[in-house]
């Protein structure tokens, strides 16, 4: 893999080097055909980024014309309560899912990277979860968390007969608990590649050193795993951010606002309180978290993740 | 990496006489717990949905949640397919294959490109940086300038105008995961072809496209599901009944069956289906596709 990269490129540079002495339009493909993907990625992608900027300072409603309001919307933003109530709901979400889900995958992709029978049965039903969608795994939920004729009823217990998803107190456990059953079998998968890459020979030389399990996880397969870690944790941190699916179905930010997180806070303020430009601030807000946080946590572990190991991989 | 290589490969010999012995006197005790509780709290879920789909109403509301009904019925997926699901269905359908077959396509072009020509040219190396950057722009935050356009456009309420955004967020990991794949195809065979008159588009649909089929196939199962899943475009960028996709279709499906539990679980059976299936004729292939990128 990496002897073929390292030769390669070497290879292609002389060879096009001396083609584009003759005739330049032979040596390589050329821009036209990225144009394509280009051309979609910059219309949907690109001037839509930019366009949600310049649409915070305006004042449209989503059907007339579009307004200039220089910093209104910045600063009503940033001085109404809500705005703080669900950055700080989703900053709640994100420490709490990682903080869920992290240890989870890691000794769920731990164990289904062995090589008994038994667990390859296992991985084949852990990974049902990542098959549904998230609107059906809210539906399913909102069914199975019923006080009167779900779970509770079913076992008779009264513990759980709760109020699951009327209760404002509880009501962001239970959200948290579904998004961990929503994407554990994604980052277990992730774990489960990690460990089926480190070297063998790293154990041989533990149990010859008399080594236990215990001793082998912390010493061998956890700093091993330390790209893993740092890959799965920003796609769960940054992707944090982007919950909304399964909270629109499942509560549309209630009961009140107590699981309005910002980017349901967005929709709403954009789509039912046809505020699009306030909305638009809130979409800003997202994309500036979302870069600090995965440039922040690539600085942080010193690895610049995006880059060096997706272009390895 | 040669160094590193050549050990592992003799390893693995005398691991297979050992790894068994070892687990053997020394069963994963914490670890079967834990994992045997996940796999319970994992299909519970599945389980139930699956169950209350057979049941009749009043089953449902007098009989035991976690137990299966005694007289199973289909009634809850006649009500359910009678109630234009054929329609959600197909749009479901054509949105993902389009999205797919679109994005895959633009995305093998440009990796070639990019491949073939970042040696020497700025703007393709440009380009791939661009799509690097582009895997962090959340879709979520883009949805109102995308419903603006979409709306001028007067594609508002078309499958199109899923399409197109759809294919947008579709290409950046593609043409990521195509590009590292592509790479590792030696350059003496495009000079073969070359030498042969071959043009570049010959040299894409003879050589590569043959080649790079694993990873294209990994590519239209990841961006498949995720399209097939997807709820918030749909959402915000269609309105009437003729161009609902199922995620949507689902949502509605339980605000019209409010009280008929049975029937909306028995949606998301039949939503989930087509997925369902793919899982089990081609599993290994699926869970590539889904750490695609990220696995290393």
């Amino acid at each position: 893999m990496s002897l073929s990269q390292t030769t390669v490129p070497a290879a292609r540079t002389a060879g096009t080097g001396n083609h584009r002495t003759i005739k330049a339009s032979r040596a390589h493909p050329g821009l036209r055909y990225a144009l394509p993907a280009l051309v979609m990625f910059v219309s949907f992608a690109v001037i839509p980024l930019v366009a949600v900027a310049v649409l915070s300072f305006t004042n449209w409603d989503g059907i007339s014309d579009i307004g200039f309001t220089g910093l209104d919307n910045w600063t009503q933003a940033l001085t109404q309560p809500q705005t703080w109530q669900s950055l700080g709901l989703t900053l709640q979400v994100m420490v709490l899912s990682w903080v869920v889900q992290t240890p989870i995958s890691l000794l769920l992709g731990v164990f289904t990277a062995g090589k008994q029978k038994y667990r390859a049965v296992y991985g084949v039903l852990f990974f049902v979860p990542l098959l549904i969608s998230a609107a059906a795994i809210a539906i399913a939920y909102k069914a199975l968390l019923d006080p009167n004729f779900g779970l509770g009823q079913s076992t008779g217990l009264p513990f759980l007969s709760q109020d699951w998803l009327g209760n404002p107190d509880i009501v962001i456990y239970v959200l948290v608990f579904i998004i961990a059953w929503q994407f554990v079998p994604f980052h277990a998968l992730l774990y489960q590649g990690g460990v089926r890459q480190i070297p063998d020979s790293l154990y041989e030389a533990a149990i010859i050193d008399g080594a236990g399990r215990m001793a082998q996880f912390f010493s061998i397969t956890l700093p091993q795993l330390r790209n893993t870690m740092i890959t799965s944790s920003t796609l769960m941190l940054v992707g944090s951010l982007t919950y909304f699916d399964i909270v629109f179905v499942l509560t549309q930010g209630g009961p009140g606002t107590s699981t309005r997180l910002l980017p349901l806070d967005m929709y709403l303020t954009g789509f039912s309180s046809y505020n699009m430009g306030l909305a638009s601030v809130l979409a800003v807000l997202l994309v500036v978290l979302g870069l600090t946080l995965s440039l922040g946590l690539t600085k942080l572990s010193g690895f610049s993740k995006m880059s060096s190991d997706l272009e390895g991989a | 990496m040669m160094t590193i290589a050549a050990p592992t490969n003799k390893d693995r010999t005398t691991r297979a006489n050992r790894k068994p012995a070892r687990t053997r006197t020394r069963p994963n005790v914490p670890g079967g717990l834990a994992a045997t509780i996940w796999l319970v709290i994992a299909i519970l879920p599945v389980y139930y949905v699956v169950i209350t789909s057979l049941k009749d109403q009043s089953n449902f509301f007098t009989g035991n949640a976690l137990l299966p009904p005694a007289t199973p019925t289909f009634e809850n997926y006649a009500l359910v397919l009678s109630n234009d699901f054929g329609v959600y269905f197909l749009n479901s359908l054509i949105v993902t294959v389009v999205t797919v077959v679109v994005s895959v396509a633009f995305a093998l072009m440009a990796a070639f490109a990019i491949v073939r020509g970042s040696a020497s040219s700025r703007v393709l190396r440009g380009t791939f940086s661009l799509f690097l950057l582009g895997l962090a722009i959340p879709l979520q935050a883009v949805i109102i300038p995308i419903y603006l356009m979409i709306t001028r456009a007067g594609l508002y309420d078309t499958l199109t105008a899923l399409i197109l955004p759809s294919v947008a967020f579709a290409l950046p990991l593609s043409v990521i995961i195509l590009v590292n794949f592509l790479r590792d195809i030696p350059n003496e065979l495009y000079e073969a072809m070359r030498v042969d008159g071959a043009s570049h588009w010959t040299m894409l649909t003879k050589l590569v496209f043959p080649l790079a089929r694993p990873a294209l196939s990994t590519v239209a199962i990841y961006n498949g599901l995720n399209v097939w899943n997807g709820f918030i475009f749909p959402l915000v960028l269609t309105q009437s009944p003729e161009q609902r996709v199922l995620p949507l279709a689902l949502w509605t499906f339980q605000g019209e069956f409010t009280a008929n539990i049975p029937a909306v679980l028995a949606a998301v059976v039949l939503s989930t289906l087509p997925i369902l299936a793919l899982y089990i004729f081609g599993r290994r292939q699926l869970l590539a596709g889904l750490t695609a990128g990220f696995g290393k």
